[in-house]
């Protein structure tokens, strides 16, 4: 039934919001009949009673927007993004990008935000034409296209994933650079990695009794490349097709990536397609330089895989201003460690002098992010605040004196040593060394 | 896939993993059983790989055959790398191609300053990587960033003699193919040590 009769010029407002004058029926001659919900709105108003606050905000008077067939984050949280470090820039083919680690909470980073760095910018692969091949010290050489990988067994597991250059600022600035976490912290992030485990793929193509490396390839410009020890692969490595529950985006190394949980991001090979068994490593242009360690005594230190235990403050960190002068903080952050579980997280607000035993929240999981909290009692002055992290197997984390004793001053890969947060009698909070 | 070797394939997964985890109740999972084998792989032929098998090893394996003298590297070097890596191999957004490692050099006193911008000019080419080969392998594949795998392989022996002349690991009138390229003897090798305890 349509009120054909009805012109708006009939229908007098007496407030606004549209509420109409209930005579406005009677002079356009329409039926009550004709509508059920128009009627209401009359006899609500007959009885001149009162109505919900008007001033309520306006998304509780109104009918809301549609949603989209892929979610984004609120327009409010538009500043929430990753940035590109200085020294390379967008613009370049190599680049990297640091995940706003300060702003995330419990143990998983967003597929958008997740850090990335990328040698040779990001390929734009077609599924459909991509292969895997796995030939050298193997009974068969094969290659497997996305429908089959697709129909292997498969497993998921959260870990950690960081690049070996994360917190290089402070393995190697004299004085402490004043930047945010993100700046300094920002190349490490959490996910649930599901995929194929590497070591099916192996035991199809039948690994011969030489067989110790396996140069793993990616499809990209540059066709990056790392050796990796087979024991790893068999172990708990990884053909990852997805994160965070959807295919792997482009930077992550969409089709496929090596999964190496626990190891430096480099060794995560992104857009892999080649897989050569063999029985030595090739030294390949990360091992070669770029991801090594040059030693106190001028060593050059190769494979060294495993990111070791590290903790973060996130909760105040870098360049943030405490909003109160005093009162009650939650201080919280994140710990995670390349060789399992994280054991303990103490936290320090007089520089070191004395610890507390963090609160670990759950989930607490192999080479996973794992976060932890303790409440703080700001009085006002000024504090230190540090974290130390403890795993299974009793790595604790060094002071920034103990890690430069072991490594050459310019030495920036694989830092994790235990990180000060300055906050002056102001609140401001300010990268320091102790 | 034939839908034959798809059904196989099933049968042979699913079936034989399903009875294994009945027979162990819960004693194993799925993704741990021993006794499910895969065989979705297809055969990779030689021809399929060869394209692709890039990789040059230490030891020579998968060198090709070509040669490239120093001064055909400089004129090319001048070409298409020196806008990124400057005109002595020591500048710009990578690690140097020349020299050693570390904050401070006699002979180079504004390479402090460089570090300032582009952090890892602390590290070298030069002093840091142990087997010429590597620098064959890497600017084959990658270089120039721009445009990777645009040079043919007498360029890119070329080119490693000049970044090995830069380095004064070779002499000016000298021309490198694959058998030279294995007798050169880097700084960086007797400086390497592993952390991986399966290899020493
Ligand atoms: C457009 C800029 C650009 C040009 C041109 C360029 N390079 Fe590079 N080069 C880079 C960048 C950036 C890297 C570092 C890449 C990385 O670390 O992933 C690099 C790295 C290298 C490295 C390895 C250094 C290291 O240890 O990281 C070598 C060797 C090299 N280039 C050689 C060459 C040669 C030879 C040419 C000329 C054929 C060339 N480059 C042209 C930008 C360039």
């Amino acid at each position: 039934m349509k009120p054909t009769n009805v012109s708006s010029k009939d229908l007098v407002a007496v407030a606004k919001g549209g509420v109409l004058d209930r005579r406005s029926f009677i002079l356009s001659g329409l039926a009550f009949s004709s509508s059920l919900a128009v009627s209401n709105v009359a006899a609500s108003d007959s009885v001149g009673a009162s109505k919900i606050n008007q001033s309520i905000p306006t998304w509780m008077k109104t009918p809301g927007g549609s949603d989209t067939e892929y979610g984004a984050p609120s327009k409010y949280e538009n500043h929430i993004k990753r940035n590109v470090a200085e020294h390379t820039p967008e613009t370049s083919i190599f680049s990297i990008w640091h995940t706003p680690i300060e702003n995330q909470r419990g143990i998983i980073t967003p597929n958008g935000l997740h850090f990335s760095v990328n040698h040779n910018g990001i390929p734009d692969i077609d599924p459909q034409k991509h292969k895997l091949m796995i030939h050298g010290l193997v009974d068969k050489p094969l290659t497997f296209d996305m429908e089959s990988l697709l129909r292997y067994p498969m497993v998921s597991a959260i870990n950690f994933l960081e690049c070996a250059g994360n917190t290089a600022p402070n393995a190697v600035s004299v004085t402490p650079l004043d930047q945010t976490c993100q700046g300094l912290f920002g190349q490490v992030s959490g996910a649930e990695w599901s995929g194929v485990p590497l070591k099916y793929i192996l035991q199809e193509a039948g690994l011969k009794p030489t067989a110790k490396w396996v140069i793993v390839e990616g499809a990209d410009g540059g066709s990056h490349s790392r050796s990796i020890p087979v024991s790893k692969l068999l172990d708990d490595a990884i053909i990852a097709l997805y994160q965070n529950g959807e295919r792997l985006r482009p930077s992550q190394g969409y089709p496929m990536r090596l999964f190496v949980p626990g190891w430096e991001g480099n060794a995560n090979v992104k857009w892999l397609h080649r897989l050569e068994v063999t029985d030595k490593p090739a030294f390949t242009k990360d091992e070669s330089g770029l991801y090594s360690d040059i030693l106190d005594d001028g060593k050059i230190q190769r494979f060294s895989f495993h990111m070791d235990v590290k903790s973060v403050i996130t909760h105040p960190s870098g360049k943030q201003v405490l909003p109160e002068k005093k009162g009650f903080y939650e201080i919280s952050g994140l710990a995670w460690s390349g060789y399992g579980k994280i054991k303990q997280v103490e936290v320090s607000a007089d520089g070191g002098r004395t610890w507390a035993l963090a609160q670990l929240e759950q989930p607490v999981l192999s080479k996973s992010l794992t976060r932890f909290h303790i409440p703080w009692q700001w009085k006002g002055d000024s504090a230190m605040l540090l974290s130390r992290a403890t795993d299974e197997l009793g790595r604790v984390q060094p002071t920034r004196g103990q890690w430069r004793e072991k490594y050459a001053s310019y030495s920036f890969n694989h830092y994790n040593a235990i990180q000060a947060w300055y906050i002056s009698s102001d609140g401001v909070v300010e990268n320091s060394y102790v | 896939m034939s839908s034959h070797r798809l059904y196989r394939c099933f049968v042979k997964n699913t079936l034989s993993s399903l009875l294994l985890v009945v027979a162990l109740s819960q004693a194993a999972t799925y993704a741990d059983a021993a006794d499910f084998s895969t065989d979705l792989g297809e055969t990779l032929s030689a021809s399929e790989l060869s394209d692709y098998e890039i990789t040059i090893f230490p030891n020579g394996k998968n060198l090709p055959e070509g040669k490239g003298s120093v001064i055909q590297g400089e004129k090319l070097y001048k070409g298409r790398c020196m806008m990124c890596h400057g005109e002595e191999g020591d500048e710009g957004p990578a690690a140097r191609l020349k020299g050693s490692d570390g904050w401070i050099s006699f002979s180079d006193p504004l390479r402090i300053l460089r570090i300032n911008k582009y952090p890892v000019l602390l590290i070298s080419v030069g002093s840091l990587w142990p087997y010429a080969t590597s620098i064959f392998d890497y600017t084959r594949r990658a270089m120039p960033h721009y445009a990777p795998k645009s040079l043919n392989d007498d360029e890119v022996y070329a080119l490693t003699a000049y970044i090995l002349y830069l380095n004064d690991l070779l002499e000016k009138d000298v021309v490198l193919d694959e058998k030279r390229i294995l007798n050169i003897q880097m700084p960086g090798k007797n400086r390497s040590i592993s952390a991986w305890p399966e290899f020493k």
